[in-house]
């Protein structure tokens, strides 16, 4: 076996058991950081991928940036643990269960007879290398419209935070 | 010898998409149904990376990635300040709970 | 670039050109909200004229904008429905109490976001001109951040709105995988090869769900009834027509590789039970809403559901129904609005049923203009609602679905009463609470225009119908 197939085993392992860890954890701080070792390993996975750049996006932004603020508003708002989550009706966890089980089976199915050529692994060294330069290269290119757009989406984000958490009123 | 293929990344990203769907049917907490909607971004951003690579699709898979974590960085600065807001005027944030508006 | 293509995405520009120098306004002048309505009104204006202008262009940005046709035939429709609603909100958020400069900021931001969904061919354009306009609509449900109706309401149109972009998200992620591609072009010409993929099937059907999510049909509707009660009504105004135009920009332009390769229609079963359980549900529901934002959010899952008929249909006919009916919608339900936003006072009271008795003696103008908008959305003859439910309705007996217009039919006089006891308690009932309804200049132009809308569609269908199939070729 090699190196690559360990990691792969190893972290995505690491994600499974966190991200069920992450939804059945009762505190929300608990969750929050459960989350975070979730995206690390997510992260692992996209240098596994020769997605570095997405790698450290992935660090930067999604474990220190989000959830820093996850972080920050659960200790704030100062949530007490979800009474009764665990003994809540039993029929609708049950109902969830089998709904999540379904999707899985589903999706589970569909890969498992996807179309063979798409399935094929024909990794070329030179196409889908995400470092920096490329993925800075195709942004400003061939992706410029939807660049901009991101560029609104953030924009508008920001007037919102700031006009929901700190506009006055008179 | 084992080889790790796009069926591996795949199932991975269904895993994790489906409790990502637990979660958010299941918790009253608004955030972590925020948390289970993160989950699901992120097993799609699996998605897209992984065919970006083996399905040889050249780079708009990574693409697709960076704008779904720019759109999950918006969303949550968004989505924690009604969170706040709704925890200065019902003083909880049980989604179950917040049902003032009549039926 | 050319000077051609330069003026083709001018209405893109100005708007976002717009925003820019309108955040600048804002930050260095205090006069902000005194000044921006009229420019945004003056620059939706200019946007319309605009796009009307380059109606019969076919050309393309980068192959991720459509730029002429069918998108700008929508922009037409989404400025002038900006238009309307900037004018109805000027004296509402000072009653609301969000009188900012940045509410009309977030809106002229939304309206950017529905542009790049009706001109998408790429699936990238799709999901971030969703997720700009979706985003602005969370902000501006929950911009009065005192009052517990609007956060209540911004707070489940985000929990709800961002569930259905995981599904969206996710289906282009399987999309591309299968397709190897992202533009939708490619997509429809290869959409038969694509179909034997289930991992496409699949793609394709969470990309569905997810966008019946934003037009609002029946099984994943419960967030609209207290999102569109408890937003601001100039906001419910908005995010109920044109925002919902743009959702369904996007699902015409995914099943029209039905309409123009031939492929059999896959969906048809899913966008047919979509149709008969919106149509049936809301209508019913609708009856027992004493509140009228609540009543036209049930209204609004009707319509949902009407339109649906046409997407099940999915022939160029259909097609061109559900363009010209959500045209005709975008001006009735906004009219309708308008004239809640007058008649509201500062408490978000004089909402139901009861504050509209005797309103013809109050105000007859108001109240014939609400008759007509309420007349209108019954799909009474000759007025728009009739020939949108009517082309969509042929649409679907061409196809050989005559059951389905026959539930159309069923809910649409299930309908009738509830419009028609709007109009009873004006005309026919007596005054039950005294107050007064303030003037509102603004108000009384957004409502005039959408009137006068109403009024062109109903009497001369034919002449935007032949333009909605030329567009559609």
């Amino acid at each position: 076996m090699s190196l690559n197939v360990i990691l792969f085993f190893v972290l995505a392992l690491i994600a499974a058991v966190s991200s069920v860890m992450m939804i059945t954890r009762r505190q929300a701080v608990i969750s929050a950081l459960f989350l975070v070792i979730n995206f690390f390993a997510l992260a692992g996975i996209y240098l596994l991928l020769q997605a570095q750049f997405i790698a450290v996006v992935q660090v930067i932004v999604y474990a220190g940036a989000i959830m820093v603020l996850f972080l920050f508003v659960i200790m704030l708002i100062n949530t007490e643990t979800e009474e009764k989550f665990l003994e809540r009706a039993k029929s609708f966890k049950i109902f969830a269960i089998a709904i999540a089980l379904l999707v899985f089976a589903e999706m589970a199915y569909a890969i498992l007879h996807a179309h063979p050529s798409a399935l094929l692994p024909k990794i070329s060294e030179n196409v889908s290398n995400g470092t920096i330069q490329s993925v800075g290269k195709a942004l400003y290119t061939d992706y410029v419209v939807p660049f901009e757009a991101a560029g609104f989406l953030l924009l508008s984000a920001t007037i919102g935070a700031l006009i929901l958490a700190k506009k006055k009123f008179d | 010898m084992i080889h790790v293929s796009l069926t591996h990344y795949l199932v991975v990203s269904a895993f994790l998409f489906s409790f990502g769907l637990y979660g958010v049917v299941t918790r009253k907490n608004a955030v972590m149904v925020l948390m289970g909607i993160e989950l699901i971004l992120n097993s799609a951003n699996i998605n897209f990376v992984a065919f970006s690579k083996f399905g040889n699709y050249g780079l708009n898979g990574q693409i697709m990635a960076l704008f779904v974590i720019i759109l999950a960085a918006a969303e949550a600065a968004i989505a924690l300040a009604i969170v706040l807001n709704i925890y200065k005027t019902f003083a909880h944030v049980d989604v179950d709970k917040i049902n003032n508006l009549k039926e | 670039m050319n000077q051609s293509t330069f003026l083709q995405i001018l209405p893109f520009i100005i708007l976002s050109a717009g925003i820019v120098v309108a955040i600048l306004v804002e930050i260095f002048t205090t006069k902000g909200k005194a000044l921006l309505p009229a420019f945004f009104s003056v620059l939706f204006l200019a946007n319309s004229l605009l796009s009307l202008a380059q109606i019969n262009v076919s050309s393309n940005l980068y192959q991720m904008l459509a730029l002429g046709g069918k998108a700008a035939f929508f922009n037409f429709i989404f400025s002038i429905g900006a238009l309307i609603a900037v004018m109805s909100s000027v004296n509402y958020v000072k009653k609301y109490g969000a009188n900012f400069g940045e509410y009309y900021i977030l809106l002229a931001s939304s309206v950017l976001g529905m542009m790049l969904m009706a001109g998408a061919l790429d699936l990238f354009v799709v999901f971030l001109g969703l997720e700009v306009m979706s985003i602005n609509f969370y902000i501006l449900a929950g911009i009065n951040r005192k009052k517990k109706t609007a956060n209540e309401a911004s707070l489940k149109y985000f929990l709800l709105g961002a569930f259905a972009t995981g599904f969206v998200v996710y289906g282009i992620g399987l999309i591309y995988g299968s397709a190897g591609n992202t533009n939708l072009n490619f997509i429809i010409n290869n959409f038969t090869r694509l179909l034997k993929m289930p991992l496409f099937v699949i793609g394709l059907g969470l990309f569905f769900v997810g966008f019946s999510f934003k037009i609002a049909a029946f099984p994943f509707h419960m967030w609209v009834p207290d999102v569109y009660q408890g937003a601001a009504t100039s906001v419910t105004g908005l995010m109920s027509t044109i925002g919902k135009a743009a959702a369904f920009s996007v699902l015409i332009f995914a099943i029209s590789p039905v309409t123009f390769n031939g492929a059999e229609h896959i969906f048809r079963p899913y966008f047919a039970t979509l149709a008969i359980l919106s149509t049936l549900y809301a209508s019913i529901v609708a009856i027992a809403q004493t509140n009228l934002k609540r009543m036209l959010a049930y209204s609004s899952i009707v319509h949902a559901g009407y339109m649906s008929i046409g997407l099940a249909a999915g022939n160029v006919y259909s097609v061109a129904g559900i363009i010209f009916y959500l045209a005709a919608y975008t001006f009735m339900n906004l009219g309708a609005f308008g004239v809640i936003a007058i008649v509201e006072d500062e408490n978000d009271g004089k909402t139901d049923l009861k504050a509209f008795a005797g309103l013809h003696k109050k105000n007859p103008m108001l109240a014939g203009f609400m008759a007509l908008f309420m007349f209108a959305l019954a799909g009474i003859p000759p007025l728009a609602g009739f020939f949108g439910k009517y082309y969509v309705f042929v649409g679907a007996i061409k196809q050989n679905l005559l059951y389905l217009a026959l539930v159309g039919i069923t809910a649409s006089l299930i309908s009738v009463y509830f419009y028609l006891r709007v109009v009873v308690y004006m005309y026919f009932k007596d005054e039950e609470e005294d107050f007064e309804i303030k003037t509102d200049y603004p108000g009384m132009f957004a409502v005039l225009v959408s009137g006068i809308f109403v009024l062109i569609f109903g009497v001369f269908p034919s002449i935007l119908m032949k333009l909605i199939t030329s567009v559609l070729r």
